[in-house]
């Protein structure tokens, strides 16, 4: 057992804290929740600097601009820009999984047009998979492409919980191509430029009042015939390969919402009463034990990835604790210092986005499902859309909610 | 970056697994509360080489590090084993360290001896004084006091005498030494007693619900003891070896209420499915392994830090035991849960792990202790 960097991760650190001291200035001052478009124009040309340095893609193959390199040297980067407390790339959904996912099933032709305007933050990604309809049960989507007599397709429908839309160049989203096959079946990944006509974005506000999400509307917009990644069909299959990277981004991102028991720690620090109250002290100490047991578990899931290995589904439960550990943090914060604190952007803000964010990723429940199917082998719930054609499954579901 | 056992720590666990699998830990343990005998691991703790793991090739020991002790205890825990290393690992370790004693030090690491640790609670900002766990309530207890004053013609220098109580000491019955911190004027000091023939020193054998954990209470009055060249930062290292140790026995239990839970609710069935089918039963299997999971990650942590980094071990034991007591107590409750009433009954294996947890939990400062030492040092730290 070793956490020390070999001789090479000592190096690349050294090469990456160096052009960051040299750099620092050029970075944007900025907090997480600021998307005015200026500061988005200047996240942008701060992607751009780090891409041309090599420090953007760090994973991604050579021949598609990343450096081929492993993902210990992708969490020296994340954790040097931490250190240096200058903020990270904007498309962190395009490079962390979009990308990824278009390297492993899109064809020669689109990763060659989109993957280098991606890693420069040029051409902004979203993410449309998620639906009104369809959240934990993902592949019930309802939208749907209709190809056309000359190979095109004609898309319609909405998408929601959409990060990034409003300054996105392109979406990768999930249609439905087939209804007369069962759910997984009849979906295609799609390749979609959000400036098409047809193609809508409303921003959706939250509890706090700001709009970090946005809703998606498609009316009847026109993909050329090379849109599809992957084979049509075989949308579920590429969407997966999204979700492991997203699983792979979510144990390895632990500090990214910021949610650190040192800041918490430095807050209550501050105000004497809290700091010496035995019950705040406690509730302090439990909910660091938590987030500091998710930072080795993230070791250890790069430590599989080392040896070539892909953590398991058990890497969801990471999600749960930070969301947990975050709630119990911003009750405390709030509990420890009055009334005023609900106002507050920094502790306010973390007590009303949580809420929300417990089903961000897939929601607590269904992410327990999951493990418990497959990593304990317990028997799934008994379901009634199994080897049904979608366009039948509708009628089935009147059928029992009429008893 | 290499958070993973290595081959050398793989045969060490799967020995230890081994070793005690030769016994039926968890019916004795069963028949212990009915007063019935537990059997001796203590030939098996010699034979593994388990009483010598943390002294040094020097004095005869296998010189390996808390990592590999803690990867025992998993296995102790799992099955519930009476093999009384939360004494013995510390005392030996502290004693390696001082280097003073090399007789004593080899026969404890051979086994020939046994030791144990009579452990205190360092200081902190909302306690400056060093504390024992009180006899009973929640005022914690002083440590004793040690009277420097030299005396000539025992079989031992003696450098003085100590007096004071110290309840609910791990493994203290049957020991021949036992390493004791107490404070003199100059500070915290670590003391060596033999246990026979010392005048003032007795040891009172108490079981409290759990029949496989052996306790003690120490009490002191004027017994001569021999101060070992040890400081306070010895003494808290101790303290905190001890943490991680219940830390990773913890992680023992807890993997085995997942095993046992898990394998019970694929195989009950109700309104025609498994159990295990249902979510709310689903959710609650699941919770456990989260728990375990990152209890898992801070014992790891917690190994580590012991072996790399012994300035980070206060606190990756003091996480490492505050997560594993909470683990340990909602994966044993979850254990009688999801067995429905016969959980609950004496006849079922449920209870004891039960037992375990409810005992475990309030040993050495108990789990809330351990969250205040986390929140302690990072309020420490963000004060600066």
């Amino acid at each position: 057992m070793d956490l020390n960097d070999t001789p090479e991760q000592a190096e690349y650190r050294a090469r990456v804290r160096d052009w960051l001291e040299q750099h620092a200035d050029e970075a944007p001052k900025i907090t997480r929740d600021d998307i005015t478009p200026e500061v988005i124009d200047a996240r942008r040309k701060w992607q751009g600097k780090l891409a041309e340095a090599g420090f953007v893609g760090i994973t991604w193959p050579r021949e598609y601009g990343g450096q081929g390199l492993g993902p210990l040297e992708q969490v020296v980067f994340t954790q040097e820009l931490s250190r240096a407390k200058l903020p990270g790339i904007l498309d962190v959904i395009g490079i962390g999984m979009l990308g990824p996912t278009i390297i492993a099933h899109g064809s020669e032709e689109q990763k060659q047009r989109y993957l280098g305007p991606m890693l420069h933050g040029d051409e902004v990604w979203c993410q449309l998979f998620s639906e009104p309809a369809a959240g934990s049960d993902l592949a019930g989507i309802q939208s749907r492409a209709k190809l056309q007599d000359d190979g095109t397709w004609r898309v319609s429908g909405q998408k929601v919980w959409t990060t990034n839309a409003q300054f996105a160049s392109f979406g990768l989203m999930m249609v439905r191509t087939d209804a007369d096959v069962p759910k997984h079946k009849g979906l295609t990944m799609f390749v979609v430029p959000m400036d098409a006509d047809g193609v809508t974005v409303r921003p959706l506000r939250q509890i706090s009042g700001e709009a970090h999400f946005n809703e998606v509307f498609f009316d009847d917009v026109a993909l050329d015939e090379a849109a599809p990644v992957g084979p049509v069909g075989n949308g579920w299959g590429v969407g997966l390969t999204t979700l492991m990277y997203e699983r792979v981004a979510i144990g390895l991102g632990g500090d990214g919402f910021g949610w650190r028991a040192d800041r918490f720690a430095t807050a209550l620090a501050a105000d004497e009463g809290a700091s010496a109250d035995p019950e705040t002290r406690r509730r302090l100490g439990e909910v660091a034990a938590d987030l500091l047991s998710l930072r080795f578990t993230g070791y250890r899931q790069l430590s599989l990835l080392q040896r070539g290995q892909v953590p398991g589904p058990e890497g969801a439960l990471g999600k749960i604790t930070t969301i947990r550990a975050a709630i119990e943090a911003a009750d405390l914060l709030v509990d420890a210092l009055g009334p005023d604190a609900l106002a507050d952007h920094e502790w306010g803000g973390m007590v009303s986005e949580l809420p929300g964010l417990k089903s961000a990723g897939g929601t607590e429940e269904i992410l327990r499902n999951m493990v418990g199917e497959r990593v304990l082998g317990l028997p799934p719930e008994p379901r009634l859309d199994k080897g049904i054609p979608f366009s039948e499954l509708r009628a089935k579901e009147k059928e029992v909610a009429a008893g | 970056m290499n958070l993973a056992l290595s081959d050398e720590q793989v045969f060490l666990l799967e020995a230890a697994r081994g070793a005690l699998g030769r016994f039926n830990t968890i019916a004795a343990a069963r028949d212990a509360l009915d007063g019935g005998e537990l059997p001796d691991l203590w030939p098996t703790a010699r034979e593994a080489g388990w009483s010598g793991l943390l002294v040094s090739d020097e004095h005869g020991g296998a010189g390996l590090g808390p990592f590999e002790a803690m990867l025992v205890m998993v296995e102790c825990g799992r099955r519930l084993a009476p093999v009384p290393l939360l004494g013995h690992l510390p005392a030996t370790a502290l004693l390696d360290r001082s280097g003073e004693h090399p007789k004593l030090l080899a026969s404890l690491a051979e086994g020939e001896r046994r030791a144990a640790f009579v452990p205190a609670r360092p200081p902190d900002s909302l306690d400056d004084a060093w504390t024992v766990d009180p006899l009973r309530g929640g005022r914690r207890a002083p440590v004793p006091r040690f009277d420097a004053g030299k005396q000539e013609g025992g079989p031992h220098p003696v450098d003085g005498t100590v007096t004071g109580d110290v309840s609910w000491v791990p493994d203290l019955p049957g020991v021949d030494a036992v390493v004791i911190v107490a404070v003199g004027e100059e500070g915290p000091v670590v003391l060596l007693a033999d246990v026979e023939g010392t005048d003032g020193l007795t040891i009172e054998a108490v079981e409290r619900y759990d029949a496989t954990r052996s306790l003690g209470h120490l009490k002191l009055d004027g017994a001569p003891v021999t101060r070992l060249t040890l400081d306070a930062d010895d003494a808290a290292f101790a303290w905190y070896l001890d943490q991680a140790l219940l830390a990773a026995e913890a992680l023992g239990v807890v993997e085995e209420a997942l095993r046992r839970s898990v394998e019970y609710a694929k195989e009950r069935f109700a309104f025609g499915r498994p159990i295990g089918s249902y979510q709310s039963v689903k959710h609650d299997l699941v919770e456990i392994l989260r728990r375990k999971e990152n209890l898992l990650s801070l014992v790891y942590y917690a190994g580590w830090a012991g072996e790399a980094k012994p300035d980070e071990l206060p606190m990756a034991a003091s996480a490492a035991r505050t997560v594993g007591d909470g683990a340990l107590d909602f994966a044993t409750r979850e254990l009688i849960s999801v067995h429905g009433g016969i959980g609950a009954t004496w006849e079922h294996d449920a209870p004891l792990f039960f037992r375990r947890a409810q005992l475990s939990k309030r040993l050495l400062g108990g789990g809330a202790d351990s969250a205040e030492r986390v929140a302690d040092q990072l309020l420490s730290a963000a004060a600066l």
